[in-house]
């Protein structure tokens, strides 16, 4: 018995390191599999629709007579099931969270329609294996320059919106 | 004798992270009687099956409670597997089991620094929740998320834990232990805290068995109920497990009970980690359950026993979901507990059932 039990912890604590960060400032290490935003690869995506039909909060829209694919972030619930269910596995889950915004509105992304064309005729006539095969190699390389795409075309779109003096101030925080 | 008074209590008070109303009837600040009312947070997410298909519920079923976001996820997948048939591989009941137990570690970590802050230590608080984060920060690595995970799916898990970071797993887990049992002590054997929280809203072994109470504030009261003990999944594979209680019957006894499994959870995870089979960590699960087809299921969440109820309709939505949460099955037995207390102990009391109100609202 006695009080005090917790006096040497506490006592410790005070030499030692701070637990918190000094956020913006310092930033914790993002873990490789962390869920922040999911980005498409749009040279890959067929507009089947999948991720549409499937997504648990409705927030991706698939429009194929317009051809574009858009996504609402605020609705966004990070599940990752539109990754699992997309047929080109042209969705990935990004390890950046998606940056914070003023207004609500779905991001558009459009889909190039020619490729899409030239694709359908091409495989056709040639054995599954190497249309699977086909169609890794890009999506191997394409996440990473699709994720920044991503991001830089938000933060663009907001710097614009901003008073000149804060968006360099922004810019300046964010080393841009 | 003084007179009655009738004192509103929440539900937006301080001690109370969730809102929870009582009318507490007073007299020589003394209370005589506590009527609880909930209804504030209903989401009718149970409703939701309508119109979210068997896979997509499944993200539903973890935002019923945020705290024991795993354990729904994993209960209502687990419905779902016994609806349709479905065996999952070992890999998966195991990964399964050892993320659950590591939400149980978190879940008791916080209860006890809420814990801390009710009766007033508020660097006893601090220092829980300091500890909480690095269980959080594992969670992080493996799942992707700190509170919300969506890894678990109707036939398995979605992410597997390499042995590498397993092993980191019971290495931060050891590595906390040190502090951990430093906060134990304080909470076990500090006087202070011990004399606000000894003999303060007892409830014997029978009348918990009366109310029906469930999870560690019925081991508290001496009622050696576990779900775990059944042994579901991989907990059928553990070499020994006892319920871990406790005969005090009193809000001491539920933090030492709470703290007890803590340390029973990371042996847990320990065991399993070792003992992990390789394989597949899924099983593609195709169709829907048939006509009139009924499972039920129980966990053990951290809170409790949670009790889930399936019904299919041959569509791939479900024609009944249904989830009875602990704290439902607890809040008759905290009404009785809050029966004569002080009127400053009431938040003590309170905070000792580990109330989760968004849950049982759903
Ligand atoms: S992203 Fe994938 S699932 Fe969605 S429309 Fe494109 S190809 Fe289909
Ligand atoms: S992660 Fe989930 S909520 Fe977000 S777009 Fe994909 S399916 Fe929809």
């Amino acid at each position: 018995m006695g009080a005090f039990k917790l006096g040497n912890m506490t006592f410790g604590s005070l030499f030692k390191k701070p637990e918190t960060v000094k956020y913006p400032v310092e930033k914790k290490p993002q873990p490789e599999g962390l869920k922040g935003l999911i980005a498409i690869d749009v040279n890959n995506c067929i507009l089947c629709g999948m991720c549409d039909r499937s997504c648990p909060t409705d927030c991706i829209t698939v429009d194929k007579a317009e051809s574009y694919w858009s996504i609402d972030r605020f609705a966004c619930i990070q599940c990752n099931y539109c990754v699992t269910v997309c047929p080109k596995g042209c969705l990935s889950m990004r390890p950046d969270y998606a940056p914070a915004g003023a207004t609500r509105q779905a991001l558009r992304f459009d889909v190039p329609k020619q490729e899409k064309a030239a694709k359908k005729e091409t495989p056709k006539a040639e054995p599954k294996q190497a249309e699977a095969k086909a169609e890794k190699a890009p999506e191997e390389s394409k996440p990473a320059c699709a994720s920044a795409d991503v991001r830089d075309e938000v933060l663009e779109a907001k710097l614009a919106g901003m008073d000149p003096e804060k968006a360099s101030k922004v810019r300046a925080a964010l080393g841009l | 004798m003084g007179k009655k008074s009738v004192i509103p209590f929440g539900p937006q008070h301080p001690v109370l992270p969730e809102p929870l109303h009582l009318d507490l009837v007073v007299e020589d600040e003394v209370v005589i009687e506590a009527t609880p009312q909930i209804g504030f947070v209903h989401r009718g997410l149970e409703r939701l099956v309508q119109t979210r298909d068997y896979n997509q519920f499944i993200y539903v079923a973890e935002r019923i409670c945020g705290i024991c976001a795993f354990g729904h996820s994993m209960g209502y997948a687990e419905t779902i597997e016994r609806l349709m048939g479905v065996e999952i591989p070992k890999r998966a009941e195991y990964l399964r089991v050892i993320w659950h137990e590591l939400s149980r570690v978190h879940s008791h970590i916080l209860w006890l620094g809420l814990a801390a802050d009710a009766f007033g230590h508020e660097a006893l608080f601090m220092h829980c929740w300091r500890l909480r984060e690095r269980v959080l920060d594992l969670f992080e690595k493996t799942t992707g998320g700190r509170v919300i995970f969506s890894v678990v799916k109707v036939g398995g898990v979605q992410r597997d834990i390499d042995a590498s970071m397993l092993n980191q797993f019971v290495s931060v887990l050891e590595g906390i232990m040190g502090e951990y049992q430093q906060i134990c002590r304080a909470f076990l054997e500090d006087s202070s805290v011990r004399n606000r929280t000894s003999g303060v809203g007892v409830i014997s072994t029978e009348r918990a068995l009366d109310l029906s109470m469930v999870g560690p504030f019925a081991r508290a009261s001496n009622v050696p109920y576990d779900v775990r003990s059944l042994g579901n999944g991989a907990y059928g594979d553990l070499s020994d497990f006892q319920p871990i209680v406790s005969s005090n019957c009193d809000c001491y006894a539920r933090m030492e009970v709470r703290a007890a499994e803590v340390i029973q959870s990371i042996a847990i995870i320990k065991e399993l980690a070792a003992k992990i089979p390789a394989g597949d960590i899924a099983v593609p699960v195709k169709g829907a359950p048939a006509v009139d087809s009924e499972a039920c299921n129980v966990v053990e969440q951290p809170r409790g026993e949670c009790y889930y109820y399936a019904k299919g309709n041959g569509t791939k939505y479900l024609d009944r979901m249904r989830m009875r949460t602990p704290t439902s099955q607890n809040l008759a037995g905290m009404a009785v507990a809050l029966n004569g207390c002080d009127i400053a102990d009431v938040n003590m009391i309170v905070l000792t059932i580990d109330p989760c109100i968004s849950c049982t609202e759903r």
